[in-house]
């Protein structure tokens, strides 16, 4: 193949390295200085030197344990409620600041549960990392069948063959080209408690049924409110991708199918959808990368709150690593996310070859 | 008999329809609301909420929400900032991007195959996970300009420049590109004695027209839209903060919300004219990534 017309490896090196050497630059050298950084206590400003501390900041990240509290017994031995008839237990301070168990020094209560009178109690020596990871991983869970699952049925009712079809398709993908920190401010608007126009919305629709919410103010709306907006924001990016694997289904199948006598579902379910399976796999792929990526929506709508019920590892990262100046805690974190992100492309090599 | 089968495939017609502009609704509600409330003033803004009004341009209609949100904020500097840095960084990206990949293609070198690997490698690490340490990074790169040596890139067009020029996805997208391009058109050229810059320049590049344009649209979407957490961290100084994160100044003490929507306005109104002017060529290039990504 190697003909003497095409081989010059200064002509070669020459037109390569200009990008190559900016990509090794601002791609490549922060990657590895990421996880050089995560071994050390670097600061972003510090009159101390840095110094190489191991895996400190990973234990400090990453222990966990489980502690069992007994209730507390008066002197008869019987246990103590208080007046709700509550059980009532040590506090998790008696344990992790007492010198008797110098491993859970500094850890805090995550999430507790009842075994018998017993409380048994998950302790972490970082319990907003560790909110921040169950946070983004809720955040990948929710949004892969709402925001693909929504982008499949905008793509099949655009892929009809109907007069001004294109109008709607560019209708439903405007969203896409619009900033998510534009969208996630006119967001915060419609989430608003008071005159919040979504709370209204729902109040025409129910006749007055519906009882306002504080959307971003709950615990326990917030970061499904975020959810819900960013699902709708890519919706449309995501119905391209599976408009094209539509269209790559040869319509011989469909008149094979239309012969047989295949119902509409039929028709969808043994030839649409094992057609679709590499856009599946696909869709699924980036849709998780683009959830491990949050954050705009998060600094711009609630801050991480309330009660850190929106906090995520890159909003994490950004609060250490430049808001505390805390460069080794926030690189820390930036190599976890990296992990997670290069399990979940296993994952898709792995679904690939599969499938060949 | 026929007039009722006629009738039914009218029925669903419309009802085909039907649904279709109801989804659409979902779609346009916020960007209708946000366009209508820009005109309006807040009193009137939040009392329009509770009714159908919130989606009209009726009442008390002007233009003051965006003559006070210029007074308020420097709207036109964040604007430049934006246009430049975009300008900016696409053309390099084209530039760079497609001269690398061109070597990739169509030169034999030593080392070819690896440098090409290792740059589709980076494919799979997000920016999120690079910004921490490229902050420590470019704060202590030097620089050398019009007064001499200088430590440190913070507060500085080339820091938002700079590091976006080349992405493993722009050279991946001219490298498939050039694959499809007929090889013998160059070796004829180079029968010919046309040296390599001549053939990138006078017989590649003017045929490259569609991956040119679907390299400019996702970069430039990149660089004005999504430009936010980079120059959260990195440009402190008004005179070279983008407009997405301009938006701090509507945020004081108590939020003028119609000042917000005209803002908000004034900045999509540009990126929404382009896609509706370009709208085939905006589809087809977040396909081509899909497909190919």
């Amino acid at each position: 193949m190697s003909s003497k017309l095409t081989r010059s490896n200064r002509a070669g090196w020459l037109f390569a390295l200009p990008g190559f050497s900016l990509l090794f630059l601002f791609i490549i050298v922060p990657f590895f200085f990421a996880f050089y950084l995560s071994l050390t206590n670097q600061r972003l400003v510090s009159p101390n030197p840095t110094e190489f501390v191991g895996l400190e900041n990973y234990s400090n990240l990453l222990s966990l344990a489980v502690v069992t509290l007994e209730p507390e017994r008066d002197e008869a031995g019987e246990i103590v409620r208080d007046e709700d008839g509550e059980i009532a237990y040590p506090r998790v301070r008696s344990i992790t600041r007492s010198d008797d168990y110098p491993q859970y020094r500094g850890m805090g209560e995550w999430f507790r549960w009842h075994w018998g009178d017993d409380a048994k109690v998950v302790i972490a020596s970082d319990v907003l990392f560790m909110k921040a990871l169950v946070n983004t991983l809720a955040f990948a869970l929710f949004i892969v069948p709402l925001q693909g699952g929504g982008a499949l049925l905008l793509a099949l009712l655009i892929n009809q063959k109907l007069r001004g079809i294109n109008a709607f398709r560019t209708i439903y993908f405007l969203p896409v080209v619009i900033s998510i920190v534009v969208i996630s401010l006119l967001w915060r608007f419609i989430y608003s408690g008071n005159d919040g126009l979504l709370n209204n919305i729902l109040e025409a629709l129910t006749f007055g049924a519906f009882t306002p919410i504080d959307w971003l103010g709950r615990t326990d709306t917030a970061l499904g409110s975020i959810i819900v907006m960013s699902a709708w924001q890519g919706m449309g990016f995501h119905m391209v991708i599976w408009l094209a694997g539509l269209q790559s289904i040869p319509g011989t199948l469909y008149e094979a199918a239309a012969i047989e006598g295949a119902s509409k579902w039929q028709t969808f379910r043994y030839v649409t959808w094992p057609g679709l399976r590499n856009t599946a796999v696909l869709v699924l792929i980036v849709i998780t990368m683009q959830s491990f990526a949050v954050f705009a929506q998060v600094d711009v709508m609630t801050n991480g709150g309330p009660l850190d019920a929106t906090q995520t590892l890159v909003f994490q990262t950004v609060e250490r690593g430049y808001g505390k100046q805390d460069i080794s805690g926030g690189a820390t974190i930036s190599v976890i996310l990296f992990l997670m992100v290069l399990s979940i492309s296993a994952v898709q090599g792995y679904l690939t070859r599969e499938r060949r | 008999m026929a007039t009722v089968t006629s009738d039914n495939r009218g029925l669903r017609l419309a009802a085909r329809y039907l649904s279709l502009v109801l989804v659409s609704l979902i779609f346009l509600f916020p960007l209708v609301f946000m366009v209508v409330s820009s005109l309006k003033p807040d009193h009137q803004l939040l009392a329009d909420t509770s009714s159908i009004r919130a989606f009209l341009p009726v009442g008390d209609i002007s233009l003051d929400n965006y003559v006070n949100a210029f007074e308020r904020a420097p709207i036109g500097r964040f604007m430049l900032n934006s246009v430049f840095v975009t300008v900016v960084t696409v053309t390099a990206s084209i530039a760079l991007c497609s001269l690398a990949a061109f070597s990739f293609v169509f030169l034999e070198w030593t080392g070819r195959n690896v440098l090409l690997s290792v740059i589709v490698a980076t494919l799979i690490i997000p920016f999120e996970t690079i910004a921490v340490p490229l902050l420590l990074f470019v704060s202590k790169l030097p620089w050398i300009g019009l007064e001499g040596l200088e430590i440190g890139w913070l507060n500085t067009y080339r820091v938002q420049i700079i590091p976006w020029m080349v992405d493993a996805l722009t050279v991946f997208l001219f490298v498939q590109f050039f694959k499809d391009l007929p090889r013998e058109l160059i070796e004829a050229a180079r029968v010919e004695g046309a040296s390599w810059m001549l053939i990138y320049r006078k017989i590649v590049m003017p045929l490259s027209g569609p991956v040119i344009a679907t390299a400019a649209i996702l970069k430039s979407l990149v660089m004005y839209n999504n430009q936010y957490l980079w120059p959260l961290i990195v440009v402190q100084d008004e005179a070279h903060r983008p407009v997405m994160v301009g938006l701090g100044y509507f945020f004081q003490l108590q939020i003028a919300w119609g000042e917000v929507m005209a803002y908000l306005t004034l900045i999509s109104v540009p990126v929404i004219a382009f896609y509706l002017v370009l709208q085939r060529a905006f589809i087809s290039s977040i396909a081509s990534t899909g497909v190919k990504g």
